[in-house]
């Protein structure tokens, strides 16, 4: 297919050449101006995302049904005060902007039960940034290593084993592989005669000790919901860099790097690492929506009480506001880890600064 | 008359897709393409573990003297045996139906969503390039926004109003083309500027004729590839929302209710999650080993070992 893009699709060239479409043409030393007009653009996507959330929660939902249900049926008047309470009467758009008035005061409304909802989001939000910051981290750092080192070695064993690990770990969903970890953590807490390792929970309930103690405790806690959100992101981030770095290996610049005298390890590092680099800038954002799917499995298979478990809680007991604050927590999430990657984009490479 | 020039354009020898080879003596490249896919045994496996599932989930129930709603008021919470051949429930049903009826579901959802997100992408992608202009910036908005929020959160907010399992396949598909959209329009948009398409647009032929004779086929590849990469996502996401309680429903089951129904008692009855585990990693893992080889035998050059290990033992330095 001579002109045409090459159909590297899942191996990301094609979707990494058609993100670097969106990037304007670089105009002199403009990078600020750049970045501040994709925020602006960002920031608007965030509140359309969120009032759609909304709407369709607003629409689906019927938060009284379970009232209604009950046996003996509460009193009707109680029911209308439901329902004057959540607004249930008025129209979707009017309901969105009372709560989202409510928001840049900083108060996010009430679940259908009475609870300011404030007062929970913050553990809530400190819990699922924990998981999420360190599972990105590891799975960043150590599926570009992983996939850079199939790219040098490839063909050889370490590479196929690098490989099959990839594929497997791609076509195991997230909650299939958390259940498996708590299998493996049972044999191996019998093994070791102690339970190193937790399966339920953030910490233990009711956890009594000093800081180096709690911090143990939480470590434990940590270490198998990590493995299962970073597995995923490993294998993801592995496949498209070994498929980078292959095609940077094959470069001339790489061959006249080591020409001028560089060993080809300086030279794999300083011009073959860092621009096979560049088009993963861009598949981070990506990986990272991925990302907060996973962690929301693996928050209800850990029984941790984060964004996600919560959201999966909203939905069960169909409560509007619940669902529209995990919904602008992901969607700022999502859009700040897409301008987090057009600043990653533009630091890595010169075309977009100069 | 128009549309025999266009055709005769588009069997520009060298192009890319040429009818007309097919019946001369050099092989046409679709069957180079499954002459090189066929080599890739691995790409092979996977195609007949595919097609080998799809039989087994539609014939093993027929197999079976149960069916997915049996109860065998005989044997409840039994491991594997003779008469049921994975095992049965805590009342009795039979787990071995049970998984193929899930099988069946999640397959059909996976292949249906695959192509039907294929296809509006390929819509919708040469629709926004080939025109341009306002049509092109709206339609990439849509698409802008739809990618900010993750299909699993919207489909799960629209869940309580769920009556039918079906209702998975269009809610599925509608957040499965977006990327795929944004990549058909970049090759249009290099595909559009082409003499045969321009020869095609002067000799008056109409816009859609020149979308799905000129330039669809031209990206048969990357469309192909996209289907399949597509059917093994769908089924991770029908099985991840089905497992959260918001997908298929209760009394019917997917994979993915049966993996959650099996979960709080995996540790001591592990029959009642494993087979349905086993089959739903299988089903995925055979799809991507099919994209995988796919891709290879559309783009020799993706890999070509031999030109890199040239590269590797030539550069080192002695």
């Amino acid at each position: 297919m001579q002109g045409v893009r090459r159909d590297e699709y899942h191996d990301g060239h094609a979707a990494f050449e058609e993100c670097a479409d969106r990037l304007p043409p670089p105009k002199g030393r403009d990078v600020t101006g750049f970045l501040l007009r994709r925020l602006i653009n960002y920031v608007a996507l965030c509140l359309i995302a969120t009032f759609f959330a909304y709407s369709a929660a607003a629409l689906t939902f019927n938060p009284l049904a379970r009232y209604q249900m009950r046996n003996p049926p509460p009193p009707p008047e109680v029911i209308e005060n439901l329902r004057q309470e959540l607004r249930l009467d008025e129209p979707i758009p009017l309901r969105f902007l009372h709560w989202g008035a409510g928001v840049l005061q900083g108060d996010f409304g009430e679940t259908i039960t009475g609870q300011p909802i404030t007062m929970e989001l913050w553990s809530r939000v400190g819990v699922s940034l924990r998981l999420l910051l360190i599972g990105t981290t590891l799975g960043i750092v150590l599926g570009v290593a992983l996939g850079a080192l199939g790219a040098i070695r490839q063909y050889r064993p370490s590479d196929y084993a690098g490989t099959l690990f990839s594929f497997v770990v791609l076509s195991t969903p997230v909650f299939l592989l958390g259940i498996l970890l708590q299998f493996a953590a049972i044999k191996f807490n019998d093994a070791a005669g102690t339970t190193v390792l937790y399966f339920t929970g953030e910490t233990t309930a009711g956890f009594q000790g000093g800081f180096g103690a709690a911090l143990l405790d939480r470590l434990q806690h940590l270490i198998l919901p990590t493995i299962a959100i970073a597995f995923t992101q490993i294998a993801l981030y592995s496949r498209y860099q070994r498929s980078a770095m292959l095609d940077v290996l094959g470069s001339d610049f790489l061959r006249t790097a080591q020409a001028k005298g560089l060993t080809r390890t300086r030279a794999l590092f300083k011009h073959g690492l860092r621009t096979a680099l560049i088009p993963m800038a861009t598949l981070f954002a990506f990986g990272f929506g991925l990302l907060i799917t996973g962690s929301v499995f693996v928050e209800e298979v850990f029984a941790w009480y984060g964004m996600g478990e919560w959201f999966v809680r909203g939905v069960q007991v169909e409560d509007v506001n619940i669902v529209a604050t995990v919904t602008l927590f992901v969607a700022v999430l999502i859009l700040f880890s897409g301008w987090l990657s057009d600043v990653l984009y533009a630091a890595l490479d010169p075309r977009i600064r100069l | 008359m128009s549309g025999g020039v266009s055709a005769r354009s588009a069997a520009v020898p060298g192009s890319p897709v040429d009818p007309a080879a097919g019946a001369t003596a050099t092989p046409s490249r679709g069957r180079l393409v499954l002459r090189r896919f066929l080599r890739n045994k691995l790409a092979v496996a996977g195609l007949t573990v595919f097609v080998g599932l799809f039989v087994l989930a539609y014939v093993g129930p027929l197999l079976s003297p149960w069916s997915y709603t049996d109860q065998d008021v005989t044997a409840y919470l039994q491991p594997p045996s003779a008469d049921h051949w994975f095992g049965t429930t805590q009342i009795g049903e039979d787990v071995f139906v049970r998984t193929m009826r899930g099988l069946q579901k999640s397959l059909v959802i996976g292949l249906l969503v695959g192509v039907i997100s294929t296809t509006v992408a390929t819509v919708v992608g040469t629709v926004a390039a080939y025109f341009g202009g306002w049509v092109d910036r709206a339609l990439m908005w849509v698409v802008d926004l739809m990618l900010v929020l993750p299909a699993l959160l919207v489909i799960a907010i629209l869940s309580p109003s769920f009556t039918n399992w079906l209702i998975m396949i269009p809610l599925l598909a509608a957040f499965f083309w977006l990327i795929a959209a944004r990549i058909v329009r970049g090759m249009t948009l290099s595909l559009r500027e082409r003499e045969y398409v321009q020869a095609a647009r002067f000799s008056g032929v109409p816009p859609y004729k020149i979308i799905f004779r000129h330039i669809v086929p031209n990206m048969a590849s990357i469309l192909i590839i996209d289907v399949t990469v597509n059917i093994g996502q769908a089924v991770l996401a029908e099985t991840g929302l089905s497992f959260l309680g918001f997908g298929v429903q209760p009394p019917d089951v997917s994979l993915g209710t049966l993996i959650a129904d099996g979960t709080s008692s995996a540790l001591t009855f592990p029959w009642l999650f494993m087979f349905a585990g086993l089959f739903l990693v299988i089903a995925v893992l055979s799809v991507n080993l099919v994209g995988d080889g796919l891709r290879d035998a559309f783009d020799p050059q993706s890999t070509s070992p031999r030109a890199r290990r040239r590269w590797r033992r030539g550069g080192r330095p002695r």
